[in-house]
Formats: structure tokens, sequence, C-alpha cells
């Protein structure tokens, strides 16, 4: 278990002081001006060797990320944009970071700026995060005030940090819609190549980070990379901030070490499976867009991208929803399809059209109003969504379902022997999510 | 250049190639809904996936996937791509079905069956049957104005048109609203769209969501025969394809020509077609008593000859209108010569162009694919957007390339592109006689009807010569001077000199001159009908629509329009094309040249040619470089030292385009129904509910 003192985010519950003077207490903006002087390079090295893997959902390294920012060049401009669209259902880690320790967040962004020789930092934070948004933008300018951040700083690197407030659209939280939505254009995501290291936020050179993968950066380079990479197995270091809801005893939001087996982050944090650990039946182990997990296979498992990966699931936001045996675990996926047919943005068709598709046999699936023939059908049209769309919205809407067939193929078929037995005339519901 | 290996062919292509390019350049065929050569590439259909070696294990975007994204083997092999694979034909089928989930399934009612993508590659790339059992999305259809038609269930969301109106036609009246499923393209408020080419939207479309309106429910494709031909009603002649069905012309759709009108049409120039049916004259008619009779094609000749007989040779004169063909107007003018009359103008606007300042004087010599090279642009006294859509677009597809300065001296209007209104009139442009020449490789100074249709119309053209050389506009190696006509005959005509003529020190009269009270006793009126004709001279009107030339005519022969004859015709920058004929004349009218040469003989001044043929060999040997058809001859120079002694131009005048409405700019376009619609949307006097 982690220890109090290894924690990043020592304000994440709120208890303490969430403005400059309460952050400077816990220990942010200590020294950073010592951290900028040892200069970029070490920086992205340091970041490299820490082994952090984004927080964002894919898991790619970023002090990798920061690394591929070409040379600065006046005429084209580097960007950081911090990704705070935090919409994947489950999620809510980021929203804790900028509500209670967005000075760790701010310090970041002048941190990686810098590393990526970028004068100008964009935060581009969920249209529902209303509060947060207030709350971060004090504390932006307590920031400015301290002369912490702005155009002549103390740290010397002339830098400006920008709050953009979305509108409240999933599609915002991939980071090419995030640029176009950025850019005052609709949300749709842009082909890739160019990457946006290449060809960002108005062409020039941009890096998207997620809040948490930000945030936590001043602290490994004050404590060091191997104190970071120290925590969790191999090659999923770190200290990862888990946002466990469902059917457990006590739902919260954690910093725990990488890597931490199920039964004991559920069991230490969350106060145990509501009903006992007989009673679980699946695990939606990181946000709405990976595949459930059944509960004999995650029960002791760790809590990690290799091996949630092994599992056919992914770690993803690490937004652990626990479901117990009382869930209708076919209604939950159908529930989540309606949300991709709601989110897709409409550019390309696989996902235009599939996502409807997925959504409208699986509500049929829910009540067993389906042949059998269909579950294999259902699959198959998953598997022509994913990979064949422009961004991964497409591939998270395909997830849940082939997470559902994979391992409750059995309760589809149960649900459609029932409805056959005993078939009526009412029209399909929608459980509803129509007036949502 | 980039080595590749596509379906086992090695290739050797420019690296900013896409795989889509490289992948036909190996032969391999593509399907495609959201590509198009000439818009922004969006990569939202997805059809286009091919597998690429190598890469991550999922199909890449050919369309936007460039030939130097790829990575080559471990060993440094060339990256192969292969667009036959199983991984590949899945994709395909999943996207097809897809498309068709949605897509609802009424091929025999729509429009675009036999000549619709969806359809072609359904065919080609998908499966036999749906697996989809749900019910299909249902979109209500949008008013988008007056030409195009939609029917958005059948939307597939390829983006074309969008891109279209935000790109090419410079508009950006089309969009997309809402997400995911329920996307819907519309002009948001269901408005008309604006563009002078909003039509093109149809052909773009790839399936039948967006038709032509006037076309609607008319025919099928494959009913239709198809005449390559070339559009009069702005003198840009771009090519076009008719198509008929019988005698009927059914509707006119752009042929490609990457050095006219690459693959645009605008509007008047498509859908004229229902003007070309109504109003016409199909039977000679005479005037007596004040009222037109019909007669038949001898009596009006005799009319016609006892009236020459009476009169001498320089009380008889000839005025030819915008959309005559070569063949016509020297057929005419061969005509007069037997006469004897020196009475001659083709110039019914009382433009100041003249054959005698030297071919390249009346030219748009840097040509208009030339416009896409340029660095620089000065407009002066014209509207290009009203007086050449098609070439407006052009200036705008070069403007968005960016680095492009552009000026304009005259009215200011929306020309979908920003520039820099430097004045109003002669004046102005005469404030830059004084300056250094400009620091531009290949400058453009485009000079309309608008400045040289005026008195001083002359006096402008000097002065425009002179700051075309001051400004280094014309130049060793460049000649951006340009003249932009707004009449299809025009060129044709001054390169056949068809204007007032001079014998024995007499000069010829032009036609604000010919049109005057008592000028002349006969005058021959081929289908001019933008003048007034004052009372007093007895007039011969050849023409094809009861326009205002043939309210004033005291005899009516009637002729062909340009589908209904095969013509050539010189375009604003010199190209001389080839016409084809797509059906025939209504009634009794006949081709024109057929029209002098019988009424010629009844003169007792035969002319020297019994076809078509014997007329272009004429025309040919008297003016060899009209005979390079599809080619720009360069003769004759502009030589500055010509534009002596012009005068100066009267300052404070503004330069005021000719074109007022696009959409009634001749007789066939005022007789167009639709014309009349698209003319009244764009003077917001009409709003019409939604379909």
């Amino acid at each position: 278990m982690l220890e109090d003192k290894d924690r990043i985010f020592t304000n994440l519950y709120g208890f303490g002081d969430w403005s400059l003077k309460g952050a400077r207490a816990r220990g942010a903006w200590d020294n950073t001006k010592g951290l900028i002087e040892k200069g970029k390079d070490w920086i992205i090295n340091e970041m490299k060797a820490s082994g952090l893997r984004g927080r964002g959902g894919a898991g790619f390294p970023t002090g990798l990320k920061w690394s591929f920012m070409p040379k600065a060049d006046p005429t084209r401009p580097s960007y950081l944009v911090v990704n705070a669209d935090e919409s994947e259902p489950g999620t809510c880690k980021d929203r804790e970071i900028m509500r209670n320790d967005p000075h760790l967040l701010i310090e970041g962004c002048l941190i990686a700026s810098f590393a990526m020789e970028a004068h100008a930092c964009y935060i581009y934070i969920r249209g529902e995060y209303i509060f947060e948004r207030e709350r971060l933008e004090a504390a932006i300018a307590q920031a400015y005030e301290a002369k912490l951040v702005g155009k002549d700083n103390i740290h010397g690197w002339p830098f400006d940090i920008y709050v953009h407030h979305g509108a409240g659209a999933y599609i915002c939280g991939e980071e090419t819609a995030l640029l176009e939505s950025l850019e005052g254009k609709k949300g749709m995501p842009r082909m890739k190549p160019p990457f946006p290291a290449n060809m960002g936020l108005y062409g020039c050179p941009t890096t998207v980070n997620n809040v948490e993968s930000i945030a936590v950066a001043p602290t490994i380079l004050r404590r060091g990379a191997a104190w970071f990479s120290g925590f969790g197995a191999k090659n999923n270091a770190g200290t990862k901030l888990f946002c466990i809801s469902g059917h457990v005893n006590k739902r919260c939001n954690v910093e725990e070490a990488m890597s931490i087996p199920f039964r004991e982050l559920i069991d230490r944090h969350c106060g145990g499976i509501r009903g006992g650990w007989d009673n679980l039946l699946a695990v939606i182990p990181g946000g709405s867009s990976v595949p459930c997990v059944p509960a004999h296979e995650i029960i002791d498992a760790p809590m990690d991208f290799d091996t949630l990966r092994g599992l056919k699931s992914g770690l993803g936001t690490a937004a652990v929803i626990v479901m117990d045996k009382s869930t209708d675990i076919v209604r939950a996926i159908a529930r989540l399809s309606h949300f991709y047919k709601h989110e897709s943005c409409g550019q390309c068709t696989p996902c235009r059209e599939g996502t409807g598709w997925l959504w409208r046999v699986m509500m049929r699936m829910a009540e067993g109003r389906a042949q059998k023939r269909e579950i294999d059908m259902l699959l198959d049209v998953t598997t022509r969504i994913e990979g064949h769309t422009i961004c991964a919205l497409g591939d998270a809407a395909a997830w849940p379902v082939q997470g559902l067939i994979r391992h409750f193929r059995s309760e589809i078929e149960k649900r459609i022997d029932e409805y056959a037995a005993n078939p009526h005339s009412e029209p399909v519901g929608d459980f509803g999510v129509a007036a949502e | 250049m980039s080595k590749l290996i596509v379906d086992g062919i090695e290739i050797d292509v420019p690296p900013e190639y896409t795989l889509l390019q490289a992948c036909e350049t190996a032969g391999a065929e593509i399907p495609r809904f959201c590509f198009h050569e000439r818009l922004s590439i969006a990569g939202n259909c997805r059809m286009c996936l091919v597998e690429v070696k190598g890469g991550p294990p999922k199909p890449a975007a050919s369309c936007a996937m460039a030939v130097r994204d790829l990575r080559p083997g471990p060993n440094g092999e060339p990256p192969e791509v292969f667009t036959k694979s199983p991984m590949v034909k899945k994709a395909r089928e999943g996207v097809m079905e897809f498309l068709l989930v949605n897509h609802p399934l009424d091929c025999p009612i729509c429009d675009q069956g036999g000549e619709c993508d969806l359809q072609d590659q359904a065919m080609a790339f998908g499966v036999d049957s749906s697996r989809y059992i749900e019910n299909k999305r249902a979109v209500e259809d949008k008013y988008i104005g007056a030409l195009v038609r939609t029917s958005m269930n059948r939307c597939i969301h390829c983006t074309r048109c969008v891109r279209f109106t935000a790109e090419v036609a410079g508009t950006s009246d089309m969009g997309a609203i809402g997400r995911g499923e329920d996307m819907e393209i519309t002009t948001y408020l269901e408005t008309a769209m604006t563009s002078e080419l909003q039509g093109n939207v149809a052909d773009l479309c790839p399936v039948g969501a967006l038709l032509p309106k006037p076309y609607a429910f008319k025919a099928r494709a494959w009913e239709l025969s198809k005449t390559e031909a070339i559009d009069i009603m702005d003198a840009l002649g771009s090519a076009i394809r008719i198509d008929t069905r019988g005698r009927e012309v059914m509707r006119i759709l752009p042929r490609l020509n990457d050095a006219v009108n690459e693959e645009w049409i605008s509007d008047k120039a498509r859908q004229i077609v229902d003007g070309l049916k109504v109003r016409r004259l199909d039977r000679p008619y005479i005037r007596k008593d004040g009222k037109l009779v019909a007669a038949t094609w001898q009596e009006a000749f005799a009319v016609i000859a006892e009236k020459v007989k009476m009169t001498t040779a320089d009380r008889i004169g000839a005025v030819a209108g915008d959309l005559a063909s070569l063949e016509d107007l020297f057929a005419l003018q061969s005509l007069m010569r037997q006469i004897g009359t020196i009475n001659l103008d083709a110039r019914q606007d009382g433009v100041k162009l003249d054959p005698k300042f030297g071919r390249a004087s009346y030219l748009f010599n840097p040509s208009i694919e030339g416009i896409d090279e340029a660095d620089a642009l000065m407009i002066v006294g014209s509207n290009p957007r009203k007086e050449a859509p098609v070439f407006n677009a052009r200036i705008r597809k070069r403007w968005l390339k960016g680095n492009f300065p552009i000026g304009l001296i005259g009215e200011k209007a929306d020309l979908t592109y920003p520039y820099e209104c430097l004045g109003a009139g002669p004046e102005t442009l005469a404030s830059f006689l004084g300056l250094p020449s400009a620091k531009k490789e290949k400058p453009v100074l485009l000079v309309g009807q608008g400045a040289l249709a005026r008195p001083d119309g002359e006096a402008v053209l000097g002065l425009a010569i002179k700051v075309a050389v001051a400004l280094g506009v014309i130049k060793d190696g460049w000649n951006g001077f340009g003249i932009l006509h707004t009449a299809a005959s025009r060129v044709g005509a001054l390169d056949l000199g068809f204007v007032p003529g001079q014998k024995d020190g007499v000069k010829g009269l032009d036609t604000q001159a010919m049109t005057k009270v008592g000028a002349l006793d006969v005058l021959f009126n081929l289908g001019a009908d933008e003048i007034t004709i004052e009372p007093g001279a007895f007039v011969v009107y050849q023409g094809t629509h009861g326009d205002r030339g043939a309210s004033r005519a005291d005899v009516i022969l009637p002729g062909a329009t340009y589908t209904e004859k095969s013509g050539l015709y010189v375009n604003t920058e010199g190209r001389v094309q080839l016409s084809d004929r797509a059906n025939f004349p209504p009634g009794e009218a006949r081709e024109d040249w057929a029209i002098l040469r019988a009424l010629s003989d009844v003169l007792g001044t035969r002319l020297p040619f019994d076809s078509l043929a014997g007329l272009r060999g004429a025309l040919y040997a008297a003016h060899p470089h009209l005979a390079e058809i599809d080619g720009i001859a360069v003769i004759d120079p502009i030589d500055p030292s010509r534009f002596g002694g012009l005068g100066e131009p009267d300052g404070k005048i503004p330069f005021v385009s000719p074109v007022v409405d696009f959409y009634a700019t001749n007789p066939i376009a005022r007789a167009s129904a639709v014309m009349a619609e698209c003319s009244a949307l764009a003077q917001g006097l009409a709003r019409q509910a939604a379909e």
C-alpha cells in the first residue's frame, strides 16, 4: 500500500487549502527555478527515466512524447495543450486535481512547456466542469500575481497559461478534436498523420497531455525518477489515481501505486465489494471504453497497463467500475452503447452508422428480443467499426460490446431463450435514455 | 521520388503523392466517396482503406496518407501497400454495409440511379445482402436554393458539398449540424445558396442526396445522348456536355478542361436548359401593318431582297450579338462585303477594343490557367464573380494558396476573396503611372468591359497599357495584361475584323451610330438583343428568341441556338474551341450560316460556300490562326507605341461592371424560368418556403 509520504496529490480530498499558500505549504512551487535551470534535456530524460505513461488512457510514455517536439522555430511556436476534457464515464480524477490541487497542474504546465520550449499553454476544460474552471482560473490568477507564471515571471521562462472552457462534447477529449475545438471549429478528430507534435494547434508543433500526467511531473522531478519508477511493476511505473465507482461499499478516488492487485485496492480503500467478494460479477477497469473483465479474472490481477491488456481489457483512465451480481450486465453495456452513439461526432462512416446499429441491437438483446445468430453478427459488426475509424471513439464503442459477448454470451442467450418462451408485442424499451 | 510496392508492383512516385494516387499509378482501383481531386482531403468516408505493411495492424485511409509517411522495411525494403488483401476486402465491405444501413433503397425512383457512385461501388465492393433489420434513419429534406433539390435520407455525409462551397465557391453556404447519426447537411437556416457555382454540388454529390432541381424526374442517365460542346453564357468557353433525349436538351454538365474550367461550370451555363425551349422563334415573320405575321422563308427573303435592292450600300449595316459563332459572323461578314457595306459591328455594348491595336490588345494574355502561377492581380473595371464565375473561382483558388495580393479599381463587390479597393475610376489607374515597377515575377492586370465599354474606352485602354508597362505587367517573357470579356462571340468577332471598316477615307458606323434614328435604311441584326434600335431602319432580325431584338424587327429569320449548331468559338484568352451539335432547331428554324447563305442567293450576292466544311475552309484560309482548334495562337503581341494619341480618359467617372443581373445577360437566360427564379432569389425579391 502506498504510504502517505509517497503521495503526490496530498490534497486530493480538499481537506487542506487549495490556494497558493496551501499548495506551497504542501511543497508545490518549491525551487521550480532550480528544476528549470537544470535544462530541458535533463527534464525530458528524467521524465523518460521515471517511466511515466500518459494518464489519459492510451498509456503512451510521457517523456518520449515530450521529446518528439521539434526544436523551437520563431515562425512556428510550440504549444502545450492540457486535456482537461475529462468525460470518460467513470472517470473523475482530473476533476479532483483541478478542484483541490490546481497548483500542481499549473506548475506542471510551466515545467512541461519549458521542456518543449512552449511559451503558451492551453488548458481545455470540460464544459460541465464549471466550479473546477473557476477554481483553476483563480489558482492561475494567484500564480500570475505571485509572478510564478506570466511574461516576466521569476522562473525566467516567459510563459502564458489560458483556460478554455469546452461545450461538453465527449469527442473533444480526443486530442485532435480538442485542437479543432480549441481553434474554434467543430470538434471533429483530424486525420493522423500528421501528428500534433508536427502539425497541432494552428498548424504548429503541439503536445497534448492529460491533466494527471502534467500534474505529477513537478513532484517526479523534485523527488527523482528513481523514486517514481520504484512503484509498480516493470514498464508500469509510478503512482496512479484510481476512481472506483459502482458496487463497492465505499466509492472513492484514491492515489495508489500502480500494479496494486484489484482485491487489495478494493479491500483497503473501498471497504470491499457490496455483499462480499462472492457477489462480484464483473469489473470495467479503465473507464467505459474498455471491455469488462469477469470477476474470476480480475480479482487477483495487478491493476496496470500490461496485465489488463493481457486480460483483453485495459487500464485506460483507471476508472474502475465495479458491478456485483445484481447488475443487468447486458443492459449496462447497452447503456454504454447509447453513450457512444450519442457522442459520436458523425464524421466518419463506421462510427456514425455503426454506433447506432450497435445500440439498437443491444437494446433488443437487453430484453432478449433477438436471434442467437445475431450475437455473432453483433460481434462481427464491432470488428468492422474497430480500427476503421479516424479516431479511437469507434474502438471505444466496439470494445464494451466485445467484452460482453466474450464473457457473458451465455447471459445473452439465456435472455433470448426467456423472451422466446414468452414473447410479447410491446415496443422495445429504451430504459429511459431517450428522455435523458 | 519514392519507391513503394503496390500489390506486388513496384512503382516510383513523388513522395507528396497520397497512397490513393500511388495505388492508381500502379493500376489498382481504390473506391472513394469523400475524396475529390479538387477539394481538400476529409478522409471521412473510410472507403479508400488499404493495408500498409509494417504499419499499425489496421487499415489506413489511402486518400489522407502520403507516400512519405510510409516507413521502409527493416532492411530498407520499399514500403508495401495492399489493395486486394483480405483485410482491405473486409474493411471495404464493412464500410459499404455501414453506408447502406441508413441509405434508402429507392434507386428505382432516384435520379442518380445509373450514375451513382454508391450504386456502382456497392456492386463492386459490397456484399449481396444486408444484415441490418432495424428501422432506417429518416431525415427531413432541406431547401437549399432553386437549383439543387435535396433528398437527405440518401446523404452519406461525405461533406463534398460543404467543402466545395467553403473552398471553391467561397461562400460557406453549407455545413453540417448535429453530430453522430443525427448529423445533417444543410444551409443552416435553409436559405438558398448564394454562389453562382452552386449547381456543381449536385455533380459532386456521390449519391442522390443533392440533385439538379430543374431536371428532377425528367430522364434517366442511360437514355441520354451525350454531345461535347462549349458554353457561351460567358466568354470563358467552359467545356460542357449536352445531354439530349430525342430532340430535347435535358441537361448540361461540365466536362473536364484543366486549361479553362477545370470541372466546374456556372449555374447559368448549367441551368439555362429550359430557356432553350421557350420563347423560341420557330418560323420566319414579316411585319405587316405594324404586326408580325408568320411567313415562309421565300416570302421573308423576298421582302428583304426588295428592301436591299432599293438601298445603297452605305445605308446598310449589320450588328452581331454576343452568342454568335465564328461561322455565323464570317457568313454575315462575307455577305456584307458582297453587298459592299462597311457598317459592321459586333460590339453591341460599345466596348472600344479594336483589332487595329493588335490581337494581344483584346485577349486575356496571361491565360486562364496562367492565373495559377501569377503572383499579384489588379482588377480594373470588372466583377469577375458576375462576369465569369468559374474564372473567379480560379482566382480564389490562387488566392487560397497564399502570397497573392489582389487590388481592385472599380465597383466594390463580394468577390469571395479579400482584396484592396484602390479606387473607382481612371484617375486611380493613372496614379500608378509614376510608381516603380511591381516587385513581382508574374503580375496580372485584369481589365474588364466596365473599363472599356464607355465613350472614353480607347483612352482607358491606352492608359491601362501604359500602366501595365510601367508596373512590369508587360515585359520580356511575361504578358500579364488580360481583357476579361463577357460575350462569347466577342474575341472571335474581333479576330475576324467584324468592326466598322474603312473605304475611301470614310469610316464605317459602329453599333451606337447604326442604331441612331435615320442612320441606316436596312440593318441586319444577328442576335443582338442588348441594344435599342431607334426608329427608321428596316431591321432584319436573325435570332433564336422572342426578345428585344425580335420585337423591333421588320423581318424575323429564326436561327439556331448554340446547342443546335456546330460552331467555333474563341474564348477570352483567344482559345479556339469547337462545339458540336446536340439537337436540331425547332420548327422551320435553321442554322444561321445556312440562312445567310440562302439569303445571299436571293440577294444575288451568292456566298462562295455550300457546306459548313466549305465555310470553314474559307474561314481558315482567311484567318489561318483560327484553324488551331483548342490552341491559343500567339500573333501580334502588344506594341505600346500603337496606343499613342488616344486622349485622356475622364478620370472622375467610375468603372461600372456591365453585368448587373448575372442570371439575365442574354436572350436564352431571359427566357429561362429557372434563371428568373435564381435572379429573384439573388435580389432577395422572392422567398421560397422549404419544399
